[in-house]
């Protein structure tokens, strides 16, 4: 895309010529897993991660289907969440990480020297555990993103940008009279709902939830669930959660990881009605390992 | 044996509900084998003793639900645990079926006491009976153990039970046709069979929640469903024939 792999700012026609390729998504060339059958988002093939000299992930090769959730479960310390990091590059910025392996996303090589990683963390979006709105206002929170990457030629397309994420992200009626009160005023689920509308508002392909609805309440829970839902019409979804019910109630398919290992993958619904694996078995019905 | 919960309560309420179960499916034999030896001995007080008895299998079967559902409130049972549950409540409702249909058996008697059935009808309804008695007490101990093949043998078995049933219709039939006096006494007999041939069935709708329970997978193969008196028709040639056509002027007369 671009010759300077350093570069962070894209260049307005080149943000928009991507916005404007990538959603649509009918991309006929996306090659579809051996394993599941459907068109894949993510392709990711003998994947190794190691933490100087510990080994945190062990040889796993995952498909990750588009426009569909898919959930990441086991124990703390399974590699799940270090997985989950890995598909936006998160882990470059930890020194001593290092990962091997093959992650394609549509087919192409996230980790090669072509892809500049900021320009991937636009494409692959993410929201943490814990909501970290910017210190700023509501309305700053959600427009940072589209304006570094500039994703709009003016005010107006910026304001348009910020009200359809808010919109998305099912918290404009709640903020639309106070855009610039501090984000961090918010309620933790409307906190953990405006870090979603940011991070959809650089219209990403894939947006990866790490444990997005642990320190929430029911209400606000069932509320980024039913987002979830709405937003796998248009998104590839991987989200890590320690709550089985959450993985049954949200995800198309599940993953189990246990002790950096892909121990069994499929339909959620097989998974969590009649596993193959013992392992799998014992870790969702709560038994001794 | 699987491995226990971290949370013990929860390893002792399904143990709980999987004996209520094995309650639940020897109180319903007992009360088969009762029906039959009373059926069997002609003694009405026995029949009657055992009709009374079927309340407490129905009991056992609402408190089986009510477990049940405080389970799955409570703990979100999943995977062998989810399938568990669910399978105490089929079992638990085929089994007060069998319930019934066995206190069905036992009222014949109170009707049949004074009657002498033929000796060959009552020989062969005497091994059906154990047939059927077989299979279920076979069916708990298959689920006590989450034995999935014994669970499919007693399914396959199940095929017996059929060609027994299918003989004794025909029995009766000529019997019923040699000798018109004897109707009421054989029609009794013949429900009695139809009884034991649809707790048969029950039997093995259990097998398949047994299997479902022990692998996950549904045992959906065609069942060897072997009830085929459906196509029988009593070969008959005889004065009888001949009532075909006078049958406008008989219902005149009636």
């Amino acid at each position: 895309m671009t010759e300077n792999r350093d570069i962070t700012i894209e260049t307005a026609e080149a943000a928009q010529e991507r916005a404007a390729a990538t959603p649509a998504g009918e991309d006929k060339s996306r090659p579809t897993s051996p394993v599941c059958g459907h068109k894949c988002k993510f392709i990711t093939r003998n994947v190794n991660v190691f933490y100087g000299e510990k080994q945190a992930i062990f040889d796993v090769s995952l498909d990750i289907p588009d426009r569909s959730v898919m959930a990441l479960i086991g124990p703390s310390g399974c590699g799940k969440s270090t997985y989950l990091r890995c598909l936006n590059r998160m882990n470059d910025l930890i020194d001593i990480c290092r990962v091997e392996g093959t992650f394609l996303l549509d087919g192409e090589d996230i980790y090669s020297g072509d892809i500049d990683p900021v320009l991937l963390r636009a494409r692959v979006g993410m929201v943490f555990q814990k909501p970290n709105p910017f210190p700023k206002s509501i309305y700053e929170n959600v427009a940072y993103g589209p304006r570094i990457h500039g994703l709009a030629r003016d005010k107006t397309e910026l304001d348009e940008i910020v009200e359809t994420s808010l919109r998305k992200a099912a918290l404009w009626d709640e903020v639309k009279d106070r855009l610039d009160a501090p984000g961090t005023g918010l309620s933790g689920g409307q906190q953990q709902r405006l870090c979603i509308a940011r991070a959809i508002a650089t219209r990403p392909e894939v947006i990866l939830m790490d444990e997005p609805a642990s320190a929430l309440d029911p209400i606000a829970t069932a509320r980024i669930e039913e987002l979830i839902d709405e937003l796998k019409e248009n998104y590839c979804i991987v989200i890590v959660t320690h709550s089985m019910q959450q993985a049954a109630r949200v995800s198309d398919r599940t993953a189990f990881f246990h002790l950096g290992r892909l121990i069994e993958e499929g339909p959620t619904e097989q998974i969590f009605t009649a596993p193959r694996e013992k392992q799998t078995q014992d870790y969702i019905t709560g038994r001794y390992g | 044996m699987a491995n226990s919960h971290i949370v013990k309560a929860f390893d002792r309420e399904l143990q709980e509900l999987e004996g209520d179960i094995i309650r639940m499916g020897h109180l319903a034999a007992d009360e088969l084998e009762n029906a039959l030896v009373a059926l069997r001995k002609r003694n009405p007080e026995l029949a009657e003793q055992t009709i009374l008895k079927d309340r407490e299998v129905d009991q056992l079967e609402h408190q089986i639900e009510e477990r049940a559902i405080q389970l799955i409130a409570r703990r979100q049972p999943l995977a062998n645990d989810l399938r568990a549950v669910v399978a105490a409540i089929k079992v638990a409702h085929e089994l007060e079926r069998i319930g019934d249909l066995a206190k069905n058996i036992a009222r014949r008697v109170i009707t049949l006491a004074q009657e002498k059935p033929p000796k060959p009808v009552k020989k062969n309804l005497k091994r059906m009976g154990k047939l059927v008695l077989a299979q279920l007490r076979g069916i708990l101990q298959a689920y006590e153990k989450k034995d999935a093949d014994l669970a499919v043998e007693i399914w396959r078995h199940d095929e017996e039970v059929d060609a027994a049933y299918s003989s004794l219709f025909r029995e009766l039939l000529t019997y019923m046709m040699e000798d018109p006096r004897t109707i009421g006494l054989c029609a009794h007999l013949l429900f009695g069979a139809r009884n034991l041939e649809r707790i048969g069935d029950h039997v093995t709708n259990i097998a398949e929640s047994v299997y479902y329970v022990a692998t996950g997978e549904r045992l959906d193969e065609h069942r060897p469903k072997g009830d085929a008196t459906s196509r029988i028709l009593p070969a008959y040639s005889g004065p009888l024939d001949e009532v075909d056509e006078d049958e406008d002027e008989a219902g005149g007369e009636a």
